[in-house]
């Protein structure tokens, strides 16, 4: 029966790019130790952690030690208060439209790509090679140029100061993007298990969510971390086309909270890193599928 | 299999609906060419944002064309450009090399390189208006007198400051490029490289370097292109002073159409920056050869 089309997936044909090196490093870095390399390694990381470490250590002092201590040292009475005030301070709200824009971007934003590159990669027509070519411009083209129109449109559309206006040019500027990195990672799906799947009477439908999808997984995590990233973290479209506290995103809400406390610094660094944590747990939890997706995808 | 060969054969060579594309190519015309063309449009307008949109001819574009501090734009983000490459590029590509060799203690610097990735860049900058601080910040806290200058508000220091921010907050996602790209270098290569008596120095050059050419592509693309993004880091770190000392154009774009309210200007300076956009994507693509998928495989 056609409906038992079980499509079994070799190993070595998953779509994985990291997969297929070897540890080349092991023979490299046994030689001899690389004491250069090092230095430089943990000079880095002292250029990445002072300011993490600042502003973690300022955001538990109170306002006196913030102003008697040394900034470098940590308090003496480490405080939550700095904490309890950004949350008192509708944090949770803002944290909420976040996560709906980021949610209703992403999501949204994969299905549509998704179909897309699946119809480039496996379609004919000059139509879609049209298509292709045109999200390929919008990789070149700095999309945030053409805020002013999108301003305008949206105003027109009375979608002015709500999650909506956040969401549908989120999309829009997710897909060039998503559909090249999943366009590259379908091309290595191997044409005999679309061929034998149409022979047994799929639909275009039933291949692209039970042979493309499951074959792409990386690609499909890659880009949505991708998107989710940029949208969750994205300022100027908040900036632009939200203006009261209800609609407020947390990126903005920093902004805002740093011009009225700005002379309370450890309440302003405080709501740095609350608005940071959220990704800071996902980061701990699924360091390796974050890294290696976004690694896979872009190396490609 | 029931289905004869000639039957078969069209069966096979039929692809998929160019409908499945519909959904994303709908978005991406509404948000993102039909905006491209709104902005070529708006430039020949005057508009407050607010009232009437009214049909102006080429008086926005004299203004901006005639205005010196458009110039002055132009100028700030070349140098940004310039130096944020010059910074961020080898950098990256060290740090990449260095990550992806298998030492433990490499791998858990890396942990800690790719913090910054989470970060949005309304964090980045509020911490680092902070941190830059000359009295409560880094330089009084490490008791460093050079580290305790007026970073912010020193319009010889301050573009510098910038480049460096910037370099903190988008050399990890280049080195994550980088690490992929080392990751899939064939061991035997250095094997090779060894046997021959090759020293390391020796090998990142004769290999490492020479194979890493499309990631060093990729990477290089993004690094500029996007140096035409760096539009909320900037706005929030220095607001583009002092005086005009840090406004970028995409900064000098907002603040011309939503701050000063003449969205034609703005539309204008929306219109060079697309331009500027093309025109890099299209020589960085020429420089890296036509075929860059095809040339990719053969290295690997």
């Amino acid at each position: 029966m056609a409906s038992t089309t079980q499509i079994p997936v070799p190993p070595a044909t998953r779509v994985a790019p990291s997969s297929k090196p070897s540890k080349q490093g092991r023979g490299r870095g046994r030689a001899r130790p690389n004491f250069l390399g090092g230095l430089g390694g943990w000079l880095w990381l002292a250029v990445i952690i002072v300011p993490i470490y600042y502003v973690v250590v300022t955001s538990l002092k109170n306002q006196a030690g913030f102003f008697t201590s040394n900034p470098m040292l940590p308090p003496a009475e480490p405080t939550l208060d700095n904490y309890k005030l950004v949350l008192e301070n509708d944090f949770a709200m803002y944290f909420v439209n976040s996560l709906l824009v980021t949610v209703g971007s992403v999501v949204p934003a994969l299905l549509v790509s998704f179909m897309a590159a699946y119809a480039i990669v496996r379609g004919k027509s000059r139509f879609l090679g049209w298509t292709n070519k045109l999200f390929l411009l919008g990789l070149a083209i700095p999309l945030h140029a053409t805020i002013i129109p999108i301003y305008w449109m949206i105003t027109k559309a009375h979608l002015y100061d709500t999650l909506l206006a956040l969401i549908l040019p989120s999309i829009a500027f997710a897909i060039p993007i998503s559909v090249l990195i999943l366009s590259n990672f379908m091309r290595d799906v191997p044409n005999e298990l679309f061929e034998s799947m149409r022979l047994d009477g799929c639909s275009d439908w039933a291949m692209m969510w039970r042979l493309a999808l499951p074959m792409t997984r990386p690609a499909v995590v890659t880009v949505g971390i991708y998107n989710a990233l940029g949208v969750w973290n994205g300022f100027l479209f908040p900036l632009i086309l939200t203006q009261s506290p209800s609609t407020r995103v947390l990126p903005l809400s920093l902004w805002t909270f740093q011009g009225e406390f700005s002379v309370n610094i450890p309440a302003v660094l405080a709501s740095v890193v609350l608005a940071t944590l959220p990704l800071l747990v996902i980061y701990v939890v699924a360091r390796r599928q974050l890294i290696s997706g976004l690694t896979a995808g872009f190396s490609k | 299999m029931s289905v004869s060969s000639a039957s078969s054969r069209r069966v096979l060579e039929r692809g998929p609906s160019g409908w499945l594309a519909a959904p994303a190519l709908f978005f991406f015309l509404l948000f993102a060419i039909i905006p491209l063309a709104g902005v070529f449009f708006l430039s020949f307008t005057k508009w407050d944002g607010l009232g009437e949109i009214k049909l102006d001819g080429f008086s926005s574009w004299t203004t901006v064309l005639t205005d010196p501090v458009t110039g002055n734009a132009l100028w700030v983000t070349a140098k940004i450009m310039f130096f944020s490459f010059i910074v961020q590029a080898p950098i990256s590509l060290l740090l990449g090399v260095f990550t992806s060799a298998s030492q433990k203690y490499r791998a858990v610097l890396a942990v800690l390189y790719f913090v910054p990735l989470l970060l949005s860049s309304a964090a980045v900058a509020i911490a680092y208006k902070a941190l830059l601080d000359p009295n409560f910040g880094l330089g009084p806290g490490l008791g460093i007198p050079f580290l305790a200058q007026d970073w912010l508000g020193n319009s010889d220091l301050v573009l510098f400051v910038v480049v460096f921010v910037i370099a903190w907050q988008f050399v990890p996602f280049h080195t994550l490029i980088y690490q992929g790209g080392v990751r899939q270098i064939p061991a035997s290569l250095y094997e090779a490289a060894q046997i021959d008596g090759a020293g390391r120095v020796q090998q990142f050059f004769a290999i490492t370097l020479p194979q890493l050419k499309y990631t060093i592509i990729t990477s290089s693309t993004l690094m500029v292109v996007g140096s035409l993004a760096y539009f909320d880091l900037v706005f929030v770190l220095t607001g583009g002073g002092p005086g005009y000392s840090t406004r970028l154009l995409p900064l000098h774009m907002y603040l011309t159409g939503f701050k000063a309210n003449d969205m034609g200007a703005a539309s204008a300076l929306g219109v060079i920056l697309v331009v500027i956009g093309l025109a890099l994507a299209l020589i960085l693509q020429r420089l890296g050869g036509k075929n860059r998928n095809a040339s990719q495989l053969e290295g690997a």
